[in-house]
C-alpha cells in the first residue's frame, strides 16, 4: 500500500480510539474532572504519566539532540529521568495524602495564604503555556511533513481531537486516552531501533546494541570493532568532538542536569498525576511504573542517536576521508534524503563545486588539511529534529513503520498537550475561581467553568502553535527554571521543614522566580533583545542559562530558611496538617473531599 | 499515651529521613558522581563496546534510578506496616 494511505489509516485508526475512550470515560463530578476520581490504577496511572511527560520533545527531539551532541546529550537523560526519584521519595507519597486537586492548593493551605496561592498559578500557568505552544508547533509539524496537509490544518485536527477529550473527560478522559496513546507511542520509537540495531550490530536490544561491535556489510568486513569506537574515529577525523567525550564544562553539566531533574519533579502536569491514585502506597509504586515506562524510551534513546549518527555519516563519508571519491555524489543522495530536502530541514550547498556531499566541521580541522583536500566549508545542513523521524527511511524499514512513527510522533505531543491544558483549566477554575474570586459557585458551574476554561486554553494554545512566538525554542530552560527554583522547594519544604512558614515561602518563591528569569531574560532575551552575550565567558560561575534554575532553586531555599527563622512559626493547625500528610494512615477518607 | 504515639510518629519519619537520604545518597553517586564528575577518569574502563563513565550518564544512571524507587517503596511499605501507620 502506498505511504500516503497508510499514514491516513493508521493515524486515523489511533485517533478514533482516543475518541472512543474519551466518550466511554465522561467526567462527571469535578473529582472525576480534576483527579479522575482518584480510582487510577497505578500501573495505568505510569503509563499515563509516561505519555503525558513524553512530549513531541523527548519522542522527535531528543535522540537527535544525542545524536549531535554525544556525551553532552547525557544532562536530558539523566536530567528528565532523575527527576522521578526526587518525585517519588519528596513529593508524590505526601501529596496524595494531602488529597485535594491541584499543586496551587496545597501551596495556598500550608502556607495559609491567598498570595502563595495566585504566585503558584501565575508559575503554572506560565510554565504549561511555554511548554503546549511547543507541543501544537509539533503536531503541525508532523501532519505537514507525514499527511502533507498545511500546518494549520493539522493544528485545527489536533486540537479538535484534544477539545473532545480534554474538555468530556476531563482527567478520567485524558488518564485512559494517555495509556493508549503510550502503547501507540512507545511501539513507535522501539520497533524502529530494534530494525536499526539489528542492521547495524545484529543484537536485538537497542541499548545493549549501543555498546555492541558493528557487523559485517556485504564487502566491508568491521574487524569486530565496537560501535562508539568507530563513531569516535570517524567523527574526530571529520574534526567534531569525539561521540563519548564532553564539550560541556563540568560545572554547567552538572548544573544543567539538576536543574533538569528538579524541573521535571517540580513540573504541576506531572506532580498532578500522582493526586489520580487510590493510596499512599499506590503513589510511591506509580513512580515506578513511570519510570519504568520512561526508561523504556530513554534507554533506547542513546542507541537510536548514536546509531542514526553513524548511519548519517556512514551514507556521506563513503570512500577515506580526503580522497577525491571519498565523498558521497549529490546526484547518487538516497531517497530519504530528497525527501527532507522538500520540507527545508536539510540542506545542501555545493561550495567547493565538486558535487560531492562534504559534512565535516571546518573549526574543528586545520586550515592546511581543508586545502589539501579542496574542501571549501561544510556543505550540508541537517536540522536535527528530523533524525527520528527519518529514521526508519535511512534504514529503509517497511512503510507501515514509517506510519506508525507518524502516528507515535502525533500521540507524544497530544498527551502531553492535554495533560498541560488540564492542569491549566483546572488552575483557573479551582484556584482562582471556586477558592479565591468567586468562591459561591456550585459543584455544577465549576464543572462547567473548568470546560470553558479548557476551551479557551486550547484556543490559545492552537494560536500559540500557529504562531510560534519566536522564543518557543528558548523558553523550554525557562519552563525548567521555573518550576525548578519555584515549586519544587516551595511544595518540599511544606511537607519536610515545618518551621518554613508563608514569609519564607513567598519570599523563596519570588526570588528564586525573578533570578532564573532575569538571568534567562538577560542571556536569552524574550520579548526585549538580550542583554548580555551569552557565552561562557559572560556566564556567572559559568552556568549556562539552561542550568540556572539550580542557582535559583539553592536561593529559594536558603532565602526560605532565613526569613522563616525571622519570622513567626506557622500557627499551629498548619504544623497539625504537616503530621498529618507525613503518614500515610487514612489517604483513602481524602477520596470523599 | 498519646505521648507514646508521637514518639513513634517521630520514628516512623526518622526511619523514612533515613531511607531517603541513602537513596539519594545512591542518587547522587550514580548520575552527578559517576556520570559527570568522574566521568572523564572512568572512561579509561571499558565495558564491553562503553566507556564506563559515558555508559553510566547515558544507561547506567537510569537503570539505578528505576532500581532506587523500587526499594524505596519496598521498604517505605514495610516501615508503614512496622509502624502500625498503613493504610486500613
Amino acid at each position: 500500500m502506498e505511504l500516503q494511505t497508510l499514514t491516513y489509516l493508521v493515524v486515523g485508526a489511533t485517533f478514533a480510539l482516543y475518541i472512543g475512550i474519551a466518550i466511554w470515560t465522561r467526567a462527571a463530578t469535578t473529582g472525576d474532572f480534576y483527579v479522575a476520581g482518584k480510582g487510577v490504577h497505578p500501573i495505568a496511572n505510569g503509563m499515563a504519566t509516561g505519555a503525558d511527560w513524553m512530549s513531541a520533545a523527548s519522542f522527535i527531539s531528543m535522540a537527535g539532540l544525542i545524536a549531535f551532541l554525544g556525551y553532552g546529550g547525557s544532562v536530558y537523560l539523566m536530567g528528565w529521568t532523575g527527576g522521578y526519584v526526587l518525585l517519588a521519595m519528596l513529593l508524590a507519597p505526601y501529596l496524595r495524602k494531602y488529597g485535594k486537586f491541584t499543586v496551587p492548593e496545597f501551596i495556598g493551605d500550608r502556607y495559609y495564604s491567598d498570595s502563595a496561592r495566585v504566585v503558584a498559578v501565575v508559575c503554572l500557568i506560565f510554565i504549561s503555556f511555554v511548554y503546549v505552544a511547543g507541543q501544537m508547533r509539533g503536531v503541525g509539524i508532523v501532519f505537514s511533513r507525514f499527511l502533507e496537509v498545511s500546518i494549520e490544518v493539522g493544528l485545527v485536527v489536533g486540537m479538535g481531537i484534544v477539545f473532545i477529550y480534554a474538555v468530556l473527560g476531563g482527567m478520567k478522559g485524558i488518564t485512559y486516552t494517555q495509556v493508549a496513546q503510550y502503547v501507540v507511542l512507545i511501539t513507535a520509537y522501539i520497533v524502529p531501533a530494534i530494525f536499526i540495531s539489528l542492521q547495524l550490530t545484529g543484537n536485538p536490544v537497542p541499548p545493549l546494541g549501543l555498546g555492541s561491535s558493528l557487523v559485517d556489510t556485504p564487502g566491508v568486513s568491521a574487524d569486530g570493532v565496537y560501535l562508539l569506537e568507530r563513531l569516535n574515529a570517524v567523527v574526530t577525523e571529520l574534526g567534531f568532538a569525539a561521540y563519548t567525550d564532553g564539550q560541556k564544562s563540568v560545572i554547567d553539566l552538572f548544573a544543567i542536569t539538576a536543574a533538569l531533574m528538579v524541573g521535571t519533579a517540580g513540573l504541576p502536569h506531572v506532580i498532578v498525576r500522582f493526586f489520580t491514585v487510590p493510596r499512599v502506597r499506590d503513589a510511591r509504586s506509580s513512580a515506578g511504573w513511570a519510570l519504568f515506562f520512561i526508561a523504556l524510551l530513554y534507554l533506547c534513546a542513546p542507541a537510536v542517536g548514536a546509531m542514526a549518527r553513524y548511519n548519517l555519516m556512514d551514507t556521506l563519508q563513503v570512500g577515506a576521508v580526503g580522497a577525491p571519491d571519498g565523498n558521497l555524489l549529490y546526484e547518487e543522495r538516497p531517497a530519504w534524503m530528497q525527501r527532507w530536502e522538500q520540507t527545508g530541514l536539510l540542506k545542501f550547498e555545493d561550495k567547493n563545486g565538486d558535487g560531492r556531499i562534504q559534512y565535516y566541521n571546518p573549526t574543528g580541522m586545520s586550515d592546511a588539511l581543508e586545502q589539501q583536500y579542496g574542501w571549501a566549508g561544510n556543505e550540508l545542513t541537517v536540522d536535527r529534529d528530523i533524525m527520528v523521524l527519518a529514521n526508519p527511511e535511512i534504514a529503509g524499514l517497511p512503510n507501515w513503520v514509517i506510519a506508525l512513527v507518524a502516528a507515535g510522533g502525533i500521540a507524544a505531543a497530544l498527551s502531553t498537550a492535554a495533560g498541560l491544558l488540564l492542569v491549566i483549566s483546572s488552575s483557573i477554575s479551582h484556584d482562582l475561581m471556586k477558592s479565591t474570586f468567586a468562591r459561591n459557585i456550585t459543584e455544577k458551574q465549576e464543572l462547567l467553568a473548568g470546560r470553558i476554561a479548557a476551551g479557551f486554553a486550547i484556543l490559545i494554545a492552537g494560536y500559540l502553535g500557529y504562531n510560534p512566538p519566536g522564543f518557543v525554542a528558548e523558553v523550554v530552560a525557562f519552563a525548567f527554571g521555573l518550576a525548578a527554583s519555584s515549586l519544587f522547594p516551595a511544595i518540599m519544604m511544606g511537607i519536610f521543614a515545618k518551621r518554613v512558614n508563608r514569609e519564607g515561602a513567598i519570599a523563596g518563591m519570588l526570588a528564586g522566580l525573578i533570578f532564573t528569569m532575569g538571568y534567562i531574560v538577560y542571556f536569552k532575551g524574550i520579548f526585549i533583545d538580550p542583554i548580555g552575550v551569552n557565552t561562557p565567558e559572560n556566564w556567572l560561575l559559568g552556568i549556562s542559562p539552561e542550568g540556572i534554575g539550580f542557582v535559583g532553586m539553592l536561593l529559594n531555599f536558603a532565602l526560605a530558611f532565613a526569613i522563616s527563622k525571622m519570622t513567626a512559626a506557622p500557627p499551629r493547625e498548619i504544623q497539625e496538617l504537616v503530621d498529618y500528610i507525613r503518614s500515610p494512615r487514612g489517604a483513602k477518607a481524602a477520596v470523599d473531599h | 499515651m498519646r505521648n507514646n504515639l508521637d514518639t513513634q510518629a517521630q520514628q516512623y519519619w526518622r526511619a523514612n529521613i533515613r531511607t531517603v537520604l541513602g537513596c539519594l545518597l545512591v542518587w547522587f553517586l550514580v548520575s552527578f558522581g559517576a556520570g559527570i564528575i568522574f566521568a572523564e577518569a572512568l572512561n579509561g574502563i571499558m565495558v564491553g563496546g562503553f566507556p564506563l563513565g559515558f555508559w553510566f550518564a547515558q544507561q547506567g544512571s537510569i537503570v539505578v534510578f528505576l532500581l532506587l524507587i523500587i526499594f524505596y517503596a519496598w521498604r517505605m511499605n514495610r516501615l508503614d506496616r512496622q509502624f502500625n501507620v498503613d493504610e486500613i
